[in-house]
């Protein structure tokens, strides 16, 4: 697999038509070579008469559910070339995802993300303020995918500071002294959606203390499902984080460990971004159909770099809205979208369990 | 609505157990005396106060216009009528035998049946019973035009006996109300999923009390293709077949998963076109796919397919209903289900291959095309360990006081041996 005319090119500079071509045939190889190195993805397209040597476009190919991934070990590679399994985050007792990888895969996951966080963070590397707690790197029980999250952003870092404490609570002093330290770079802060409002906003908001990050860009990720009950909207936030501290520069990302490297940025105006190694298609629940601008939908996502593991197309759990291609008021090419949260788990009849989640 | 009532005798019951409170958990009625309940006496089977009782439900639930708009509700109206359970008794009830009921019966009722409670419930009154029943805290219709049937009667005190007889309650993580209902009760009524009981039974039972436990079960279909395919009025079968699946999104333990077929190839072709062709045109029309079943359904099938490797998706489109052609059959085909219309379907030569396959989770075969007595042959020829009903298609989810193979009646009432 080439991916070189994809990192030759800046992130977000293709339109709809070189995108196209360039993804049918990368994606297409990879649906090949899945079905060839991976038997049960073999007897998934042979269940459902998938030929993989027709001539088929990206948005044709079959997209796996990513709970998949939590019931079954999926690989396309000999099982001595895996270098590392990654795993979805996911509360004590329920099943994770495993993604595994081959050293060519990581590499070119590391490479995509590169490409895409540099084009917001600038190619030379920022003081990092990371808004979670060291340990959670520390402690093997809570490293899953906000460690790998941390982990992975960590490369545009120089220097690393971890803004909370083992308790989670903030340490301002520590802040404060990083802040004046790197006064005139500007820095990098990092931190999942939740962990962001609700151990440093709520926190900045019920002190005095004011700080100056107006130089600095936030990336954050990881949801907003916590933050519903809150109701924050991704507008207010983004001017609390502006009154609280002056950052002005904020951006949400989605991804998922099912295809990491190829997330999707949120732009100035508050869009998410398909940047050119992976795409979204949104699908209509009743027949999976694609869906047309503007209408709400399951969300597929593709993506040139899963080689390891059959991971190129897939269906996740998330709805969203397309909103455009090639045409964002930014000026960044490609599908930009909006999420709108997680499928609603099922209210069905019958007499199987739900009793037991009373307890 | 219904009205919400406590009970005012939680300093009488807090002896029972450290620090047990009524208040917050009881529903209807709200005088009882819990140190009187528990000592009420037990009574005989389908004694008359309970037959007129459940006449009289059967009227206060007719009286109400919201019943009409619930065929589940208007079907257990339907059951409490005087007719049919002095029908039913005749089944039951030898005169030759003195019995009592076992004393109080504490119902778990599932949180995703409506009225399954109110069945639970008139199971434990027509063996002899008092009974504390736990209602779904789920919000439902039509378990609030029951309850406010029953607490009419209450309040009219024309069924005292029987209506003093009749606690449900209604709470949520309370590990304490459980354990304190299972410590006094005599026997233990669990409905609904493995893990349920799991956990229920972690409370522990007085020595001489028992559980009678409904677990997760897989239903089967089995249709005549032969027979089938002479059907004059198909469009009625597959409306019997959408009432045992889709009407409670396949999800109850009667719902066929697994559709088998008998019979020449030709009909079984052509049997199974018309028989999908008019179910789905029932389903297009009044069953709507939830995004997430969606989801479900292609996780369910790829699962499948990794692990059955030759099985094919034959329905292609949209995703109202799935239907999963296997190339045999397998011991672990009850593993491989989903909910909200996804059948796998097999072409059996002979009945008797079932055999193989059918294990203790079997629970009800729906069929079609077959006499009672080749169904009673199959049973009795092949002794196999699951099936508990067979009943034609359309019938999968009536009540019967036998369920899961246990004679209900004889299970919570005790025969008094006098010689």
């Amino acid at each position: 697999m080439n991916l070189q005319p994809l990192l030759d090119v800046a992130p977000y500079s293709l339109g709809k038509k070189e995108k196209t071509k360039i993804f049918d045939h990368l994606l297409h190889q990879l649906t090949q070579h899945h079905y060839q190195n991976c038997l049960p993805y073999k007897y998934m397209m042979n269940g459902i008469d998938f030929d993989v040597n027709s001539g088929f476009t990206a948005s044709q190919i079959p997209y796996l559910p990513v709970r998949l991934f939590k019931t079954n070990e999926l690989y396309s590679i000999p099982k001595e070339k895996i270098v590392k399994t990654m795993t979805s985050s996911g509360t004590s007792g329920q099943a994770v995802s495993k993604i595994f990888l081959d050293k060519e895969t990581s590499v070119s996951q590391t490479r995509a993300l590169t490409k895409i966080v540099s084009s917001f963070l600038g190619s030379t590397r920022s003081p990092m303020l990371i808004i979670d707690s060291e340990s959670v790197l520390k402690n093997r029980n809570l490293f899953s995918a906000r460690g790998a999250g941390i982990l992975g952003f960590s490369m545009f870092g120089t220097k690393r500071m971890y803004a909370l404490n083992d308790q989670m609570k903030l340490e301002l002093d520590r802040v404060i002294k990083f802040i004046n330290q790197n006064q005139n770079e500007r820095i990098f802060i990092f931190g999942f959606t939740f962990m962001v409002y609700q151990h440093f906003m709520k926190e900045l908001r019920g002190n005095t203390v004011k700080l100056d990050l107006s130089k600095a860009v936030l990336i954050h990720g990881g949801g907003w499902k916590k933050l519903i009950n809150e109701s924050v909207t991704s507008a207010e936030f983004r001017n609390t984080l502006e009154q609280l501290c002056g950052i002005k520069s904020v951006h949400d990302y989605y991804g998922m460990v099912e295809q990491t490297g190829s997330i999707y940025m949120e732009c100035e105006y508050g869009h998410l971004h398909a940047p050119v190694f992976s795409d979204i298609i949104i699908r209509n629940p009743h027949d999976f159909s694609i869906a047309n601008v503007g209408e709400q939908g399951i969300i597929q996502t593709l993506s040139v770099l899963p080689q390891s593991y059959p991971g190129h197309s897939l269906l996740t759990e998330d709805e969203g809205v397309l909103l455009g291609e090639d045409d964002c008021l930014c000026g960044r090419l490609g599908k930009y979208f909006s999420i709108s949260g997680r499928i609603k788990n099922a209210e069905i009849r019958g007499c199987s369990d739900t009793y037991a989640e009373q307890f | 609505m219904v009205e919400l009532k406590t009970l005012k005798s939680v300093d009488v019951v807090t002896h029972m157990q450290n620090n047990f409170n009524y208040n917050n958990i009881a529903r209807t009625p709200g005088h009882i005396d819990y140190d009187l309940f528990i000592k009420l006496p037990p009574m005989i089977p389908f004694d008359d106060v309970v037959v007129a009782y459940l006449n009289a439900l059967s009227k206060a639930l007719n009286k109400d216009s919201r019943t009409r708009i619930y065929p589940d509700v208007a079907t257990f109206s339907f059951f409490c009528r005087k007719a049919n359970i002095l029908q039913i008794k005749k089944k039951f009830v030898k005169d030759d035998e003195i019995k009592l009921g076992r004393g109080l019966i504490f119902h778990i009722a599932p949180s995703n049946v409506p009225v399954n409670f109110a069945y639970s419930l008139i199971v434990g009154l027509l063996s002899g019973n008092s009974n504390i029943v736990r209602v779904p805290s789920k919000k439902y219709d039509q378990v609030e035009i029951i309850i406010d049937a029953i607490n009419t009667l209450d309040d009219k005190g024309e069924h005292p006996i029987v209506s003093e007889r009749i606690v449900l309650v209604s709470y949520d993580r309370s590990h304490i109300a459980t354990k304190h209902f299972s410590s006094v009760c005599d026997v233990r009524i669990i409905w609904g999923g493995d893990e349920t009981i799991r956990q229920i039974r972690e409370n522990a039972l007085p020595p001489r009390a028992f559980d009678i436990t409904f677990a997760d079960r897989y239903s089967i279909c089995l249709i005549n293709a032969d027979k089938f395919a002479e059907e004059l009025e198909p469009h009625k079968i597959a409306i019997g077949f959408y009432n045992d699946t889709y009407l409670f999104d396949q999800n109850a333990c009667t719902s066929p998963h697994l559709v088998l077929w008998v019979g020449s190839k030709d009909h079984v072709k052509k049997a199974q076109q018309v028989f999908w062709r008019n179910l789905k045109k029932i389903v297009e029309s009044d069953y709507e796919v939830q995004p997430v079943i969606a989801v479900d359904k292609l996780t369910s099938f790829f699962n499948q397919a990794i692990q059955m490797r030759k099985i094919k998706l034959i329905s292609k489109g949209d995703n109202l209903l799935w239907r999963v052609s296997l190339d045999k059959l397998s011991n672990d085909i009850d593993d491989f289900r989903c909910n909200s219309g996804y059948f796998s379907e097999y072409h059996v030569n002979d009945i008797d291959e079932l055999s193989s396959v059918i294990n203790n989770k079997y629970q009800t075969l729906a069929y079609y095309g077959f006499s009672k007595e080749q169904m009673a042959d199959f049973i009795l020829k092949l002794h196999p360990f699951g099936v508990d009903r067979i009943v034609p298609i359309g019938r999968t989810t009536d009540f019967s006081l036998i369920w899961d193979g246990y004679n209900l009646i004889n299970s919570l009432s005790r025969i008094i041996e006098i010689s």
